[in-house]
């Protein structure tokens, strides 16, 4: 294996999205690790995104991957804006940012 | 094991090493600077793959912006952590369970599907350079989307500061444009009163009859 293929970059962003799944579960009252492990999140999903348009050149020179990226990044930084500014608002309130004490929407 | 490949391992451990700190630190500083790194790793990765635009968009709009606000918040809020990791090791063997199977079922199928070899680049993408073939992409073909996208970061930073935005109570600021639209019937009111007559003192030791002429002065 001297060449690294499409498959190494795929695998590194699986195992990345993996972790931060992980992260999820293991943090579930702490908002502000959930906000990141979703940055993570999404981190692995343009990882993949940047590989195949590496690998995968379609027609001519079309890089619909790295648009893609460009949209995505674009999206996710007004996200965690707004989540922050929500995360604050909340905090005003409740003095907590723990997960199991926001149960005020059960029936 | 040319220099790309060895290039590629580095930069995957760092990556991977920065996002499992990220997801077990103790404290949530110490989350978002290992995020931090996460993302410097990433660029580094984007840059193996020919995205140099995208590599540098992802560490100034990430490090540069969004993981500064990141800090900001966990600095201004006073948590506490301990009481937030309650719970952290009962799920530890389950989360890990499942994260592996995820990683290992991922890790068969991709790697096996995908022994791709990267293309040679093309004549055009060796002339123009990444930077300008996404520029032409984003401006021709994408040119609606790129609009959508600039409207909602307008509506982003609105309800930003639409959610933080909060009068302060004491705060004893001018309004301007209410001070100049004031007209002289919104602040002085003419009240016809009728004359109040003062009544006269009256002396202890006058007679009764005395004040009813001399109280007019």
């Amino acid at each position: 294996m001297a060449n690294i293929t499409l498959g190494h970059f795929l695998t590194l962003g699986g195992i990345l999205f993996a972790l931060s799944v992980i992260g999820i579960f293991l943090n579930r009252r702490n908002l502000i690790v959930l906000l990141m492990a979703i940055e993570l999140m999404l981190l692995a999903v343009n990882l993949n995104f940047v590989a195949f348009s590496h690998y995968l050149p379609m027609e001519a020179d079309r890089m619909g991957g790295q648009v893609f990226v460009f949209f995505i990044l674009t999206v996710a930084a007004a996200e965690s804006a707004i989540g922050l500014a929500i995360l604050v608002v909340l905090f005003r309130n409740r003095a907590s940012i723990n997960v199991e004490e926001l149960d005020e929407l059960k029936g | 094991m040319n220099s790309t490949t060895a290039l590629f391992y580095v930069f995957s451990a760092v990556l991977l090493l920065a996002a499992f700190r990220v997801i077990t630190a103790r404290s949530t500083v110490h989350s978002a600077l290992f995020l931090v790194l996460s993302f410097f790793s990433a660029s580094c990765i984007w840059m193996l793959l020919k995205a140099e635009f995208l590599a540098i968009t992802l560490v100034l709009v990430y490090v540069g912006a969004v993981m500064v606000l990141f800090l900001f918040v966990v600095m201004m809020l006073d948590i506490n952590t301990d009481s937030l990791r309650e719970g952290f090791y009962k799920h530890l063997p389950l989360a890990g369970t499942i994260g592996a199977l995820i990683a290992l079922e991922m890790a068969l199928v991709l790697m096996r599907g995908f022994q791709l070899q990267a293309p040679a680049p093309t004549a055009k993408a060796v002339e123009l350079g990444n930077t300008k073939l996404l520029g032409i992409e984003v401006y021709t073909q994408y040119l609606y989307p790129l609009q959508l996208a600039a409207v909602l970061l307008l509506v982003a930073i609105v309800a930003a500061i639409a959610l933080t935005l909060r009068a302060r109570k004491d705060s004893k600021h001018m309004n301007p444009s209410e001070q100049v639209r004031a007209k002289k019937a919104d602040r002085v009111r003419l009240v016809k009163l009728a004359p109040t007559i003062e009544a006269a003192s009256i002396p202890v030791d006058t007679p009764p009859a005395a004040p009813a002429q001399g109280g007019k002065a």
